[in-house]
């Protein structure tokens, strides 16, 4: 500043010495060079040096200020909200600084406000899912929810035990979150009812779809499909179809038992018709035929009395047969006793006309029951009382007995001769009115149970007692023993539409599915004919372990096994014998691990014994691997150790059930799980990168 | 000269009665208790008429009616299928394949006898 104004006073000195004229010039000339004048020049020098230093001192803070303030504002806006701006700044922009803050203020507090309403959602949204995964677990029915690509996003315990039936479990191998649904029901039988669902969302009719379709174990399933819709599109169209709902059912034994219900009534049709035909022909030939000689009379007699007796005995077996039928397919349902006395009871006092008491009844009782056969029994028996012996009165009695219900109709009235006890039960319901042709005997056999006929001479009375099933805990338990921890049975991250067509190598491996497995081996050399006796494997989908979708399976590796190998992994040569064979367990393996990329710890170790096993077992492993080892080394390079037991520790993965190829597997996964956020502080985010860092680690460079 | 009448069915019971029908409406009659003997006979007895059950072990009423109609020489044969099978489509199924007509067992002799009048004019 002050070089500038020296060179302006300069210049103005230059300019005004130009323009003097010769005479004004010499004045010049003499005032310049009077001592005095040398002395008024230093004065102003020294003046305007004063004034600009004083103009510096104040004006320099305020501008110093001023930034300060500009990058504090930045601060705020793009790196901490909740920086809030000095106040020890020049007097004159307190105001500005105030305002800022305030405005900082309200925005973090809308933030925090946004931020409460999003998480309050997330949860809401979270809450129902597990309701809904809670509630269609809990079910009896087979529930299988797919997204619009055929991925698993839900299944229940049912769905697991109905396709489970099949042989070595293979079914339900390919059952499992993310998974295609095209592994257990047939593409084109599922691609014709989305189209039928297609269709009928575009209509916006809401039918559901039906179909009947085979099983790979030959079953016959019967699937009801409806369609999930998705949101509506931006103009306000229809929604598309997001996905479907699937609800099967094991349709074999019913379709069976149709099937031979249907040859049962046309054999009946068929066998009656030809009989009939025989004696209508020989009557008819009787009655037109007057002038018939004696011996063709009897003959057309013989005729028509043997056909009768044919008929009658057709009907009869006919008869036998549905009766057993239904034996065979009545289900016993779980009833409070007290309500199945109430059904007794009013069929009592309506059909038999006779009015009915409860003793003693114990209410908590539950029973496991044909309740309508035991009604009609029971109906029966006091239909006979009352018609045979005229029983005035009936009455119930309920009581919990051993493991059993004992349940008593008492009455009061002569005794009951052991052979008459014994008529009743053998005689069909049909005898006293009901429709029914079973028996007691049938009745009581169909619930495991026993009755008898015994009197109370004190108390004056008879009875029926009949012991009864209790509905036990484990039944109420039954359904849900086999699996744990209900919520991995769904998945609806998988709804977002992901192209199939996306290499694997640019997906996330937070969105892939992963088959993590382990091996137990006679050895250490695959080449030199060791051999797999164990494999345990485990799924992760979308960045959870699914501890209901595992493999494991044991071995015979068709040779004898070293007691080293014994100690390392405990499994003895009696524990293999009856094992299938490695040809029967890689197939299944290769199914269980299908679609997915395999993760091992010392991957290339289990990869050469599979490989090895390609030509004799017919499968190859063609699907990427990660390497656990090797991702340690990319996520902790300056450490030593990469053994499992090591990166377990280092990450915070309890150790347990260690050196079972399952066990094994499940701490790989765990670990597996905790590197990839590691990995992804590092940049290494899609499986193509980290495939890429696991080769560059120095244990890539190793052979095994 | 009577015309002839083939009673192919193998229960004893329903061919008395049809062997004493068809005596009585003045027709020769032959029995045959199966399907191949009542080809056999088709050829050797040469009926004008076969009165033919469906349901034989081996060789089905079907079976014989489409051969008795296959062949030049015995499709002049009128056959008339007599069976306890009596759904529409066993019906449609013996029509098909060449059958005269269909009588559902059990049936009203005097139709039958009306019915084989009929096919053959009197006798």
């Amino acid at each position: 500043m002050p070089a500038i104004a020296l060179a302006l006073v300069a210049i103005a000195c230059v300019v005004l010495w130009s323009d003097f004229v010769p005479a004004e010039r010499d004045a010049a000339n003499d005032l310049l060079t009077s001592p005095r004048v040398g002395l008024l020049v230093f004065f102003a020098v020294a003046l305007a040096g004063v004034l600009a230093f004083v103009t510096y001192r104040i004006t320099a803070p305020m501008v110093r200020s001023a930034r300060q303030v500009a990058e504090e504002v930045q601060l705020t806006a793009h790196g901490n909200p909740e920086h809030r701006l000095s106040l020890s700044c020049a007097p004159p922009l307190r105001g500005v600084v105030k305002a800022v803050n305030d405005l900082a203020g309200i925005r973090s507090q809308l933030m925090a406000e946004h931020a409460a309403a999003a998480t309050e959602a997330k949860a809401q949204v979270d809450e129902e899912r597990k309701r809904l995964a809670a509630l269609v677990a809990e079910l009896d029915q087979s529930v299988l929810v797919c997204n619009r690509d055929g991925r698993v996003l839900l299944y229940n315990a049912a769905t697991k035990a109905l396709l489970g039936g099949a042989e070595n479990g293979a079914a339900s191998d390919l059952i499992g979150l993310g998974r295609s649904v095209f592994g257990i029901i047939d593409r084109a039988v599922i691609m014709h009812a989305v189209e039928a669902m297609e269709q009928q969302t575009a209509r916006s009719t809401r039918e559901s779809t039906h179909f009947v379709t085979t099983t790979r174990d030959g079953r016959l399933l019967r699937v009801h499909a409806a369609p999930v819709a998705g949101a509506a599109d931006a103009a306000g169209g229809m929604p598309e179809l997001s996905g479907y709902v699937l609800l099967l059912s094991d349709v074999t034994e019913d379709v069976d038992a149709d099937a031979k219900r249907v040859a049962l009534f046309q054999g009946l049709v068929e066998t009656t018709r030809a009989a009939l035909a025989n004696i209508r022909a020989a009557i008819e030939n009787l009655t037109e035929h007057p002038e018939m000689d004696a011996a063709r009379r009897a003959r057309f007699g013989t005729i028509i009395r043997d056909e009768a007796v044919g008929l009658s005995e057709r009907l009869h077996r006919v008869t036998a047969e549905v009766t057993e039928r239904l034996r065979a397919r009545w289900p016993l349902e779980e009833m409070r006793g007290e309500d199945l006395l109430t059904l007794a009871r009013r069929r009592i006092e309506r059909r038999a006309g006779l009015p009915t008491k409860l003793e003693a009844v114990d209410s908590e009782l539950w029973l496991r029951v044909d309740s309508f056969s035991l009604a009609q029994g029971l109906s029966y028996v006091a239909r006979r009382l009352k018609d045979e012996f005229q029983v005035r009165e009936v009455r119930f009695r309920l009581a919990a007995s051993g493991g059993h219900a004992q349940l008593d109709i008492v009455w009061q009235g002569p005794p009951l001769s052991s052979e008459t006890a014994f008529a009743w039960q053998s005689e069909p319901f049909t005898s006293a009115g009901e429709e029914s042709a079973l028996t007691l005997t049938e009745v009581i056999e169909r619930h495991a149970g026993e009755m008898w006929y015994q009197r109370d001479v004190p108390a004056q009375v008879a009875y029926f007692r009949f012991l009864l099933p209790l509905a036990g805990e484990h039944a109420v338990l039954r359904s849900r023993s086999a699996l744990p921890s209900r919520p991995e049975f769904y998945d609806f991250d998988l709804f977002r539409h992901l192209p199939a067509t996306d290499a694997l190598d640019h997906r996330l491996l937070t969105d892939l599915a992963f088959t993590v497995f382990d091996t137990e081996t006679t050895g250490l050399r695959p080449s030199g004919g060791d051999e797999i006796i164990a494999i345990g494997a485990v799924r992760i989908v979308n960045e959870r372990l699914l501890q209901g979708e595992t493999f494991e399976s044991l071995i015979d590796p068709g040779r004898g096994l070293p007691e080293s190998a014994v100690a390392v992994h405990g499994i003895t040569p009696e524990a293999l014998r009856g094992a299938p064979t490695i040809d029967k367990v890689l197939p299944r393996f290769h199914r269980f691990a299908a679609e997915s990329v395999l993760v091992g710890h010392n991957a290339a170790f289990d990869m050469r014994f599979l490989q090895l096993k390609e030509a004799q077992t017919g499968v190859r492993f063609e699907q990427p691997v990660l390497d656990t080892l090797l991702l340690s080394a990319v996520v902790h390079p300056e450490q030593d150790l990469h053994g499992l037991e090591d990166i377990a520790a280092r990450l915070g993965v309890a150790v347990i059930g260690r050196h079972t190829a399952l066990g094994d597997a499940l701490l790989t996964a765990e670990a597996f799980l905790r590197m990839i956020p590691l990995l992804a502080e590092q940049g290494i985010r899609t499986l193509g990168e980290a495939r890429a860092a696991s080769k560059k680690t120095y244990y890539a460079r190793l052979e095994y | 000269m009577a015309k002839r009448i083939l009673i192919a069915d193998d229960e004893p019971n329903i061919v008395t009665s049809l062997e004493f029908l068809m005596e009585q409406a003045g027709y020769e009659t032959k029995v045959a208790t199966n399907g191949q003997e009542a080809l056999d006979l088709a050829a050797s007895f040469r009926p004008d008429l076969v009165l033919l059950d469906i349901m034989f072990p081996a060789k089905s009423g079907y079976e014989v009616c489409q051969r008795l109609k296959g062949e030049p020489a015995t499709r002049s044969i009128k056959v008339v299928i007599v069976s306890a099978k009596g759904r529409d489509v066993e019906v449609a199924k013996a029509l098909e394949l060449g059958a005269d007509a269909y009588i559902a067992k059990p049936f009203s002799t005097r139709e039958l006898v009306a019915k084989v009048r009929e096919l053959l004019g009197n006798p």
